[in-house]
């Protein structure tokens, strides 16, 4: 069954090709706003916390520190108001969901980072 | 009321133009064949009969080659009857009304995007349910204060010596689901001809290859 959504699902739209990206990363996504009939491009910069679903579907959520408040923002991995993605930093994380990170601050909220 | 039978595919997205992302249901609809169709003369009501998917052919009786026998096709899994008001779009693009006849062959194209439409099908059956979960009662706020395990009770279900029993009709725990449920007013966000597919937007009843009605 879940074949026959994924085959619509191609149908209806070209799924995006991204950089590859897990928890852990920081990164940067371009979107398009719309103000009114303007539409400019805003970038939304922090650390992936999760990556979720499948398919159509499939979203992420990303957090980042702003003046002191944590601010999370999710996106559909393949909407259409997604300009790009910048993959900044590679994380070393042990889960494929680093909540733990909201009760994490200063210098405990940091992330190892992956060497190559 | 036209309408046409079909079977839920399942869930997932549909970025519409601003690139919002909104929840639809995927419905696989027709095409159906036209079995029967009725009239006040005959029937004392007029319909028309529609049938959906072949049906294995090592499963037949009698009775169901005989029903197909003038629709001259393979009989179906599934039959549901409609109002007869049907349109589809002719060759160049433009939806027109058309008479069914036996054997005629009905499709996604009765419909149109943007159009809302009403869908019929059974529920998930649920079990045995209390009344916090059938009919929405409130519970008991409280886990304190005296309560030792009501907190999804019903309470009293009635006044004293008079009248001296229970009202017909009273809310009370019971099965829940698996009961013919009609949706109004989802919008057709996309119709694939080629595929035969209706996207909707929102839920519908039912599990997933449940059969399903959408009128108009």
């Amino acid at each position: 069954m879940d074949s026959k959504i994924a085959e619509i699902e191609k149908s209806l739209i070209i799924l995006k090709e991204h950089p590859n990206f897990k928890s852990g990363d920081t990164i940067t996504v371009f979107y398009k706003i719309k103000e009114g009939e303007k539409e400019r491009i805003q970038f939304f910069k922090g650390d992936v916390i999760q990556r979720k679903g499948s398919g159509l579907t499939e979203t992420f959520t990303i957090r980042k520190m702003s003046n002191g408040v944590g601010v999370e923002r999710v996106f559909p991995v393949n909407s259409p108001t997604i300009e790009k993605i910048e993959v900044n930093k590679l994380g070393r994380v042990r889960r494929a969901r680093i909540f733990y990170m909201r009760q994490r601050t200063g210098k405990s909220a940091r992330i190892k980072q992956k060497r190559n | 009321m036209a309408g046409i039978i079909g079977k839920k595919i399942g869930m997932s997205s549909f970025f519409d133009q601003d690139g919002k992302s909104i929840p639809c249901t995927m419905i696989e609809a027709g095409p159906c064949i036209v079995t029967q169709i009725k009239n006040i003369e005959k029937d004392g009501y007029s319909a028309i009969q529609l049938g959906f998917e072949d049906k294995n052919l090592k499963k037949l009786k009698k009775s169901e080659i005989g029903h197909v026998k003038n629709a001259s096709c393979q009989p179906l899994k599934t039959y549901s009857e409609f109002k007869n008001n049907y349109t589809r779009t002719n060759d160049e693009g433009t939806s027109e009304q058309f008479e069914p006849n036996v054997g005629d062959i009905v499709g996604v194209d009765m419909f149109n995007e943007g159009e809302f439409v009403d869908v019929t099908s059974t529920s998930k059956g649920k079990g045995f349910q209390g009344v916090v979960k059938r009919h929405g009662f409130a519970g008991v706020g409280d886990a304190t204060h005296g309560q030792h395990n009501r907190m999804r009770a019903p309470g009293s279900i009635g006044a004293a010596s008079y009248p001296a029993r229970v009202f017909k009709g009273m809310r009370m725990a019971g099965r829940m689901g698996g009961e013919k449920v009609k949706i109004k007013n989802l919008k057709v966000l996309k119709i694939l001809k080629e595929k035969n597919v209706i996207i909707l937007k929102g839920a519908v009843p039912g599990h997933n290859n449940t059969y399903v009605n959408i009128t108009n």
